[in-house]
């Protein structure tokens, strides 16, 4: 239903690969691991929708505690080995682009900036930056006096970053600048780039902390994992499995705990009783629509699919869409402020190589106190190092530039580099998820979405590119651009504290309906100046403990 | 804007390495794939006239006997309606945008110069895309709406650079490594390179400091 977009791999675009007892291998090129299958008329325990960071390692943990689960995925079975290309265009397959309607005062761009779409999630494309949030953002309302608190202590939260972090064999720093004392990461930290080492020199020049940054791509070799060979592609797939991605993580955990992995199944609707409880969900599969029954259905589609889902499976006794009586579902939709300062160095810097941010700095998420602060909440920036393609899109973006003006730009590419933030924005309720009045191939209502930066957002990024643009100079650079744009997506169905102020509670249990989960990056009531992905893997670890634990006591 | 291109790392040609270590299988049926452009289905003629004169100008190739095509992509994109995904809100869908943009060009054109966009001279062409970007408009009802700068660099020059900066040649001009696996790189700094990897560039300003 959606057009197939790669060249080189119809085979997983086409059709379904997990079926008949057996899924990709992930770590082969062409082979098979054995799958366990559920009948449909049979209500397994957890349907799950979405197989991104949520679903992924929801799906493992209750598979391996012994519950039947069938995990859908709208999107493609890939083997990286075989069917990951080294070019940009090809490798947009991996994204969601299916469209969504953007607006609001700085509509989100979407697709290839935020939303994957296959088995694994967002994860394939992911850039691997691993920061865990600072503790006292999960009590940002009654610690540092804006936003809201997090239903969930943060060391508890602390004791599941390290679990995700050993499950991702993050490669870090011995020693890391910010934050409270941490164990040794997993892997050795990676050799820093000359992108990076740019940062770095900026870094030491202003008399602020870097850290070489904590990278979920391995450093050394781990099981069927290869060592990063610095190929710098990972935003378009990581053709080696070195990138530690859900596909190549969790998943083959999931399969092996008995867990049945449905790709290329678009969930269009969540189904419920008389008694109002879940009963299963609908889904596309092979050309038709067809019903899975199950106990509990938990929903992990991200950000803009969550909601719609929830949205989409409105009925008489829901009118306004499951979960949402009080009106929250696709509220508090927020982003991360991504804008950046580029300049020119007189030598090469050749960011082409190596993971694309190398190098970190958090000054800004840990100092409070520097009288130049004028905005709540915190950045990050990393170093970057954006292949051609995607420069050439941002130089055209925030400049207009063409003819032999642009052909003369980006043949400065080997002599550029880069600082982008990571900025927390405000969660706000008038930020939104909707449905549109048009529907998409498979005749579902497409998302609409809302959103506008606020005062704060914007003193945030202001700020943070004044900054970038010192760094840059102290380390040499010149000839400065600055864009913008964002990164992203948390929140939309945030877990909470009441059912006044989200669509959850803490163990991502929807409010309304005790056997209707959420489990992915849409539960985040903040979004805090890190990249997301190991906080919304924690998290999802965490509830999965969790819910085992209340389904031992009859509780699910 | 001189019309000359100089390229910093002449010689250097990514396909090179075509039966090395450095591509991959699927990366070369890829580019296989790619060496011959689909033909136009989506557009008509007038219109394609519109969007090959306009992708001249945002790539000028005067150097190349054969110039990189971009326009048959596009083409072939729109006639599958694959998407981007995202639709802003003041934007009509892509198909419709696209079309709209390209006949709003040509009616600055025609109002500005009484010529269409394809048979004006380059430099003209050149104030015709200015004016689009600054919105400062002779004919702004042509564009029923649709907004000019954003379609200008949002829809048009980014789809036109995402086409060219991934072909080889463009690439090569820029001495990017290209393709890269299943051997990426061993040496990460900017001045110590691979043997596999562009030596390093000139500029023409370097060597009139
Ligand atoms: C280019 C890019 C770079 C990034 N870099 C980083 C980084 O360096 N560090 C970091 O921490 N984060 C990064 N992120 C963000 C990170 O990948 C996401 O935050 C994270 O993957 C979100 O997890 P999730 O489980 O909520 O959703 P996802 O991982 O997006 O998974 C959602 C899945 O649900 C499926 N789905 C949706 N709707 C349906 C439906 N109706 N039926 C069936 N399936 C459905 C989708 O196909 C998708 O596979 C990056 C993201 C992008 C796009
Ligand atoms: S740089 Fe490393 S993680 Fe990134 S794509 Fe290459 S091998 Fe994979």
């Amino acid at each position: 239903m959606t057009p197939d977009v790669g060249l080189a791999s119809h085979g997983a675009e086409e059709a379904p690969r997990a079926t008949a007892g057996r899924a990709p291998d992930v770590f082969s090129r062409e082979g098979w691991v054995p799958m366990r299958e559920h009948c449909r008329d049979e209500a397994v325990d957890f349907v799950i929708v979405g197989a991104g960071c949520g679903g992924s390692v929801l799906a493992t943990k209750l598979a391996e505690a012994g519950h039947s689960v069938v995990l859908f995925d709208a999107g493609p079975f890939w083997r990286p080995l075989s069917d990951f290309a080294s070019d940009e265009r090809e490798q947009e397959k991996l994204y969601w682009l299916d469209e969504r309607i953007s607006g609001g005062d700085d509509p989100i761009e979407f697709g290839a900036n935020n939303s994957g779409r296959g088995v694994g999630g967002s994860t394939t494309h992911f850039q691997m930056v691993s920061l865990r949030f600072r503790p006292e953002w999960f009590k940002s309302r009654s610690a540092l006096g804006y936003a809201v608190d997090w239903p969930v202590d943060w060391k508890e939260m602390w004791h599941y970053y390290a679990e995700a972090e050993r499950a991702m064999s993050i490669s870090g720093p011995i020693s890391y600048p910010w934050g409270p004392k941490r164990g040794r990461y997993p892997y050795r930290a990676h050799e820093v780039n000359e992108a990076g080492l740019v940062l770095a020199r900026g870094a030491e020049a202003l008399g602020v902390d870097w850290a070489p940054t904590p990278l979920a791509t391995v450093s050394a070799p781990h099981g069927k994992s290869p060592p990063c060979v610095y190929r710098g592609m990972c935003k378009i797939g990581c053709s080696t499995n070195a990138k530690q991605s859900m596909l190549v993580t969790y998943i083959p955990r999931a399969l092996a705990a008995g867990a049945e992995i449905r790709d290329l199944a678009m969930v269009g609707h969540i189904e419920t009783g008389p008694d109002g409880r879940a009963t299963g969900v609908e889904y596309h599969r092979d050309g038709g629509w067809h019903f899975q029954k199950a106990r509990n259905v938990v929903v992990s589609a991200y950000s803009i699919e969550t909601p719609r889902l929830l949205l989409n499976s409105a009925c008489g006794r829901y009118p306004h869409g499951l979960a949402n009586g009080n009106g929250q579902v696709g509220r508090h939709l927020m982003v991360h402020a991504n804008h950046a300062v580029w300049a020119e160095f007189d030598r090469e810097i050749r960011w082409y190589k190596g993971p694309p941010s190398m190098a970190c700095c958090e000054h800004w998420n840990y100092d409070d106190d520097d009288p130049s602060r004028d905005f709540h909440g915190g950045y990050s920036f990393m170093s970057q190092g954006p292949l051609p393609s995607d420069f050439a899109g941002t130089l055209v973006g925030s400049t207009g530039a063409f003819g032999m003006d642009l052909r003369e730009r980006m043949a400065r590419y080997n002599r550029m580099a880069g600082l982008k933030i990571v900025g927390e924005t405000m969660p706000q309720a008038e930020n939104r998820v909707t449905l549109s009045d048009e529907t998409d191939a498979f005749g579902l209502p497409r998302a609409s979405v809302s959103f506008s930066y606020c005062d704060n957002d914007r003193r945030l990024y202001e700020h943070s590119q004044r900054f970038m643009t010192r760094m840059l100079e102290a380390a040499g650079g010149g000839n400065f651009l600055e864009s913008a744009s964002t990164a992203h997506l948390m929140g939309g169905c945030r877990m909470g504290h009441s059912p006044e102020d989200s669509v959850t509670d803490a163990d991502g249990r929807s409010w309304e309906i005790s056997n209707l989960w959420i489990c992915d990056g849409s539960l985040m009531p903040t979004a805090g100046g890190v990249n997301p992905a190991l906080t919304i893997v924690a998290n999802a670890a965490r509830i999965g403990d969790r819910m085992v634990r209340l389904a031992k006591r009859g509780e699910v | 804007m001189s019309d000359d291109f100089s390229d910093p790392y002449e010689g250097y040609d990514v396909l090179s390495k075509w039966d090395t270590p450095s591509f991959n299988d699927q990366t070369r049926r890829v580019l296989a794939a790619r060496r011959t452009p689909p033909a136009r289905r989506f557009f008509t003629q007038e219109e394609w006239r519109t969007l090959q004169a306009l992708c001249d100008r945002a790539i000028p190739q005067p150097e190349r006997a054969e110039p990189v095509p971009i326009a048959p992509w596009i083409d072939a994109d729109l006639h599958a309606d694959r998407g981007t995904g995202t639709r802003y809100a003041t934007m009509p869908a892509a198909r419709t945008a696209w079309r709209q943009g390209l006949a709003a060009i040509d009616a600055e054109a025609l109002v500005r110069f009484g010529t269409p966009f394809a048979d004006l001279a380059p430099e003209r062409q050149d104030a015709i895309l200015t004016a689009v970007d600054d919105e400062s408009l002779a004919d702004p009802y042509a564009w029923e709406g649709l907004p000019a700068r954003r379609f200008l660099r949002d829809t048009a020059l980014k789809t036109i650079v995402s086409i060219y900066y991934v072909h080889p040649q463009a690439m090569s001009e820029i001495g990017y490594g290209g393709p890269a696996s299943p051997r990426g790189y061993l040496r990460l700094g900017g001045d110590r390179l691979d043997p596999w990897e562009a030596p390093q560039g000139h500029w023409p300003e370097d060597e009139d400091r």
